[in-house]
Formats: C-alpha cells, structure tokens, sequence
C-alpha cells in the first residue's frame, strides 16, 4: 500500500495512519484525512439516512478525484435503479461504468427461489466481487447492505462465519471498503455486523425535533485514529452530501486593521476608527420598525460601491421585495445585483433546521466568496432550534466567517422592554460579536423616534451618545446631537428647541433694527439741528457783512464828499 | 451431455474441485437418475475459470444448482445432501405425481 509514499512526504513527522480520502465535503475533516486505507468500514443507520449515497459518493469520488475504480456491490436496488438514483445528484454512473472505472453489480437475494440443502460457502460472492475488482483494478469498494443475505439466507451459522471470512479477505485485498447495515434495535446494526468490522464505524442518523429534520454523522469508533467525536450535521442536496466543518477549538485566526465605512452618513463619526473593522462581526439589534434592515442594506450597498462581494441572507424577505422597499428610500441594490457584487439569498428559517441553514450559508459562502456577509435577521434563526442549539450554530457560522476574514452584519429582532438593555435573547449571541449597535424607539409625547447607540465595540473607541436618525425618501441620516436642558433632544423636542432657539434669534434682530432705525432718526434730527445753527450762522454773518459794507460806503462818500468841498474852495 | 434439448436442464455451479461440489455433483446425477431418467441434462460450471458467468444466474452461495427448464428457474444451495429438499425445491414429485 502507499504507506511508503506517504512516509515518504512527512518523513519527519511522526507516523501517519494510512487514509483514504473519501471526498465527501467535511467528513475527511471529523476522520482527519478519510477512510482508514485497506479496510472495511462500517456505514449504519436507519431507512432513508443516505448511506447509499454516502457510499457511493465515496466511489464516484475516488474516481473522479483520487483515480481509484471502484466496485459498488447492491443487495437492494437493481444497477438500473442505482444509476437514475444517483443521476439526480449529478453523478453519471453510466458513463463512469463505460470508461471502465466503476463496476456495479446487483445481487438479487430471493428467498422464494433458493432451497437450501446441506452444507454451502460463499465463495460464489467472493468470486464475483473478486472479477469485478479484478476487471477495473478496484481500489474501493461498496457492499450495500449486506444485510439482505440475512433475509435471503437460512444458516446463520454459514453466513456469519462467511462475513467473517469475507471482511477477511477484503482485508487482504487491500481495498478500502464501506460495508452499509440498518441500525438495529440494541445494536449499531441489525445482524450486528459491527462485530465483524471493526476498524472503524459511522453512524448515519435522521431525526425530527419539533417538525424539523436534521441528519447527523457520527464516529463511533475509529481504530489507529483520532477522530471528530461530536455528531455533525450533514446535508443532502444536488451536490450530495456535506458534512458540517468542525468548529475550530482555537481562536487564532489572523485579524485585520483595515477599516470598513459603515455606508451611514453620521455613523461612520461614531466610532474612532470611522467604521467596522474588516473581518468583525457587527450586531444589530432592535424592536420592530427600527429600521434593521435599512442599516444593514446600507452597509451592503457602501460595500457594493467598493466593489466588493456581499452575500445578503434574508429570511424575511424576498429579494425583489427588498430591493423594492430599500429603492422607496433611494437606494438602489438592483445595479449590484446585476453586476454580481450582491447576491441576496432568501429562505424561511423553518425551512431547515439550524445546522442545515450553517450548512447552506457555508456552501454560497464558498461558491460566491464574498467579503461581507449580511444575516438579516439572525434572531429568525434562533426560533428554530433551542438556545444551546443556536449558541453553537452561531459559534460556527462566527468562526466560519472569522477565519475567512468576512465582515458580518447580523440584525437581531429584539422584544419590546423598558429597559434600555435589549432584552436576554440576544445574550447568545453578544459575547460572540464585536460590535454592537442598537437601534431603538425612543417614545415621547404623541411620537416614537428612532435612536442608534453602540453597545460596545471591540478596540475602537466609539461615542456613547444616543443619536437620532430619520429615514427620509433620500434615505438614512443622523442627525445633529440636539442638547436640551435634560440632556439630548429627540423628534418634536429636537423640533421645538429648534423652534425656539430660532424665535429668540428672530427677537434679537428685530431688537437691533429698531435700535439701528432709532439711531438713524436721531442722526436725522441732529443733522437738522446742524443745519438750522448753520443757517442762523449764515444769516448773522450775513447781516455782519452787510453793515461793514454800508459803513463802507458811507466812509468813502464822506471822503469824497470832502475832497470836492476842497476843489470848489 | 447430450446435444438434444432436454426436459430438464439443470446447471450446479461449483468453485473448484471442492469436497463440497464433488459431494454436490454425485447427490444431484444420483437424483437425477432415480427421478429423472433420460429426460435430463446438467451442465457444471466451474466459477474460478469462468467468473464472469457468476453474474448470470445470481449467483451467491457455491456450490448452486439451477434448474433452467423447466421454469420458473429454481435454486438450491448446498452439496445437495438432503434429498427430500432437493426433491421438493426441484419440483420433481410433483411431476412424478401428475
């Protein structure tokens, strides 16, 4: 076996168990690498909890992924049934089955039809599993149900003891086996197979819990391993199967100092930084018609324009019905959509269970890549599984995100409570995020205004003031802090201090220009007063002038007067 | 054993000279030759030379004997030791009787 190669790679690490990877998503995280190499394992579960697919998932896997043929032996289904089965979920056996890759071979058990008369062994099985090994150099191969023999067969004794001698010899032909068995009553499966295999079982299980189904994976034992031991969710869907990932035990995933605007006008004042950072987790939370939504529409939008990608899960919404609603305040999603930067994902919470929309978010999260993802509103989830459900569900998806560096923005629906404190619902999710916003009513007289805080925020200096906004056709805006004689004012309060701040203003300039127009009449009277003395000046100096001039003239007549009386003398 | 087309063509399919099969072989040409004498043919097929033919006749359980005609097709696992099951799986009885 490739032991030797795989030492090879890692000959300075310690030993590796030999694995096969089994190329289902996840489950060759939980088994740390696959299947164990040149051994059977053991699939079991009940009706209808995919270990046929699992299996030949497995096969078709290793053919398209690792190049290793495989053989699918059927107990249950006729190779007809088998391959439109498995056509659904895009997997074509048929052509694999032509380029001489993958061998199916349905063995019919009818009881109706076999006698049995004296002693007997299965060699005829092994020989047909054996030439169709042989026939396309399998490396994996998949007994599916083999329990059917024990319904087809009498001797118990001669079956088991040729089970026994099968596994055996699977063993020795060093192939990497899954070996399928309905789950019993007491026991894993119902003939007990899992005596017989040993090195390592996988349990399937498909439960309900109030109205809701979830399929579960478990390891119940893998020898020469360490393994996953936790059940693990896994979903079914056109792909196959998925496997929910591991949540990761540690908590270093590399952060980042970038800084993201928030796409609120005002908002981005609020916090020192100027906005989120990238990769943190962002919560919003509020009572109904707190515009939740809106914010987080926002943000989605201020990303777009970056042109970066947003995933936006609604599950209230559709997305028609969201870009509609979000374009009667003037934004606009609909070009992001069309150029690919937002993809809006909308499905009911109770569509699937908790662990299955994890799943689905992961699965578009990986498909789209997105930078930012919008979970609007993560409390919708909350309703379909119980408290320690959810905690661990979001404790994934936050790890998830976080190791992906994704910024996330979730609203949290929050009941309507006096206290300012929302309420203890969201205290499942608060430890988690790093930054918490709370949009809240903010009730006066006769009016409900909508007020924005942040709660905390995680190595960003913030402001703690309750800032008031408005939702205008133009959209979202906060406004200016409004201080009053009780601290900071709201709605008609806002209103009436400015109202009356402007009265005051408008009082004062009427005051100075009465005051201007009375200096102005009094200049007007004191110029008046100038001009009369001036004119009274003018008029005395006028009758001065005019008795010099008489006296004047009477002093020169005088004269002249004078002189003639001399001449005539 | 003959090229004539027989009222009976039975088939045992074996996986090596085995006790098992040879033991099989001689129980089913001893019944045969009782009950159905000259009406009767067997044809051996030895699966480790010819494993593709397993398929066929779903084969399982070495050794098996399969009567072909008439039908419907009847099985019987074992090395044929019990007469009285070979007898009433192979529906010979019956035919004796009618």
């Amino acid at each position: 076996m490739s032991t030797s190669s795989k030492t090879k790679k890692h000959a300075s690490s310690v030993f590796k168990f030999p694995k096969t990877p089994t190329g289902v998503e996840g489950l060759d995280e939980i088994t740390e690498g696959g299947l164990p190499k040149g051994r059977p394992t053991l699939v079991c579960g009940g009706a209808g909890c995919g270990k046929t697919l699992l299996s030949m998932q497995f096969l078709i896997k290793g053919i398209t992924e690792f190049n290793e043929p495989g053989v699918f032996m059927s107990f249950e289904e006729p190779s007809a049934d088998l391959f439109i089965n498995v056509k659904s979920l895009g997997f074509d056996l048929e052509r694999l089955s032509s380029e001489k890759k993958l061998v199916i071979d349905h063995v019919r058990v009818e009881r109706s039809e076999i006698e049995e008369a004296g002693e007997y062994d299965l060699d005829g099985l092994f020989i047909r599993l054996e030439y169709a090994i042989n026939k396309v150099k399998a490396k994996r191969v998949v007994l599916d149900t083999l329990e059917s023999l024990f319904s087809g067969l009498d001797n118990q004794a001669i079956l088991r003891a040729e089970l026994r001698r099968l596994f055996h010899w699977l063993k020795e032909k060093g192939v990497t086996a899954i070996i399928t068995g309905e789950r019993g009553e007491a026991t894993l499966t119902r003939q007990g197979l899992e005596e017989y295999v040993s090195d390592c079982v996988i349990l399937l299980d498909h439960r309900v819990i109030e109205q809701v189904s979830t399929r579960r994976l478990r390891i119940v034992k893998y020898r020469g391993s360490t393994h996953g031991t936790n059940e693990y969710p896994f979903l079914i869907d056109e792909n196959g199967i998925s496997v929910l990932p591991i949540t990761s035990l540690k908590l270093d995933n590399e952060v980042s100092s970038d800084v993201v605007s928030t796409g609120v006008p005002g908002l981005n004042e609020m916090f020192k930084s100027g906005g989120f950072y990238r990769g943190s987790n962002i919560l919003i939370s509020g009572t109904a018609g707190t515009a939740k939504t809106t914010i987080a529409a926002y943000f989605a939008n201020e990303q777009c324009r970056k042109k970066e990608r947003v995933l936006y899960f609604a599950f209230e919404e559709s997305p028609q019905q969201l870009i509609r609603n979000m374009r009667s305040i003037g934004l606009d999603l609909e070009p992001h959509v069309k150029k690919g930067y937002l993809q809006i994902h909308s499905s009911r919470p109770s569509l699937n269970g908790l662990e299955l929309h994890l799943l689905t978010l992961r699965k578009l999260i990986k498909e789209f890549n997105p930078t930012t993802v919008v979970i609007d509103p993560i409390s919708n989830l909350i309703t379909v599984g119980s408290d320690h459900e959810v905690r661990s569900m979001l404790v994934r998806l936050i790890d998830m995100l976080k190791i992906n560096n994704i910024t996330a923005m979730f609203t949290s629906l929050s009941k309507q409570t006096e206290h300012i404190r929302p309420d203890l619902g969201e205290e499942s999710v608060s430890s988690l995020v790093d930054t918490w916003l709370t949009v809240r009513d903010i009730e006066g007289v006769g009016e409900r205004n909508r007020g924005i805080y942040i709660i905390k925020s995680r190595g960003v200096g913030h402001s703690n003031q309750v800032r008031e906004f408005v939702i205008t056709d133009d959209g979202i805006r906060l406004l200016d802090v409004e201080f009053g004689p009780n601290g900071i004012l709201t709605g008609a309060a806002r209103k009436t201090s400015e109202l009356n701040k402007k009265i005051a203003a408008l009082k004062l300039q009427n005051e100075l220009d009465r005051k201007d127009r009375e200096i102005y009449r009094k200049r007007k009277v004191l110029e008046a007063n100038i001009d009369a003395l001036k004119n009274e000046f003018e008029s005395v100096e006028e009758e001065l002038s005019i008795l010099k001039a008489t006296e004047d003239l009477h002093a020169r007549l005088a004269t002249n007067n004078t002189s003639n009386l001399k001449k005539k003398k | 054993m003959t090229k004539k087309v027989m009222e009976w063509q039975l088939r045992l399919y074996i996986a090596g000279q085995t006790p098992k099969s040879i033991k099989a072989l001689d129980n089913i040409k001893k019944y045969a030759e009782e009950h159905l004498k000259g009406k009767y043919s067997i044809e051996i097929i030895d699966l480790l030379l010819n494993p593709q033919l397993a398929e066929g006749d779903q084969i399982l359980a070495v050794p098996t004997l399969v009567r072909k005609v008439p039908v419907p097709i009847r099985k019987i696992i074992g090395d044929l030791s019990n007469e009285e099951k070979v007898l009433v799986g192979l529906d010979i009885k019956k035919t004796l009787v009618s």
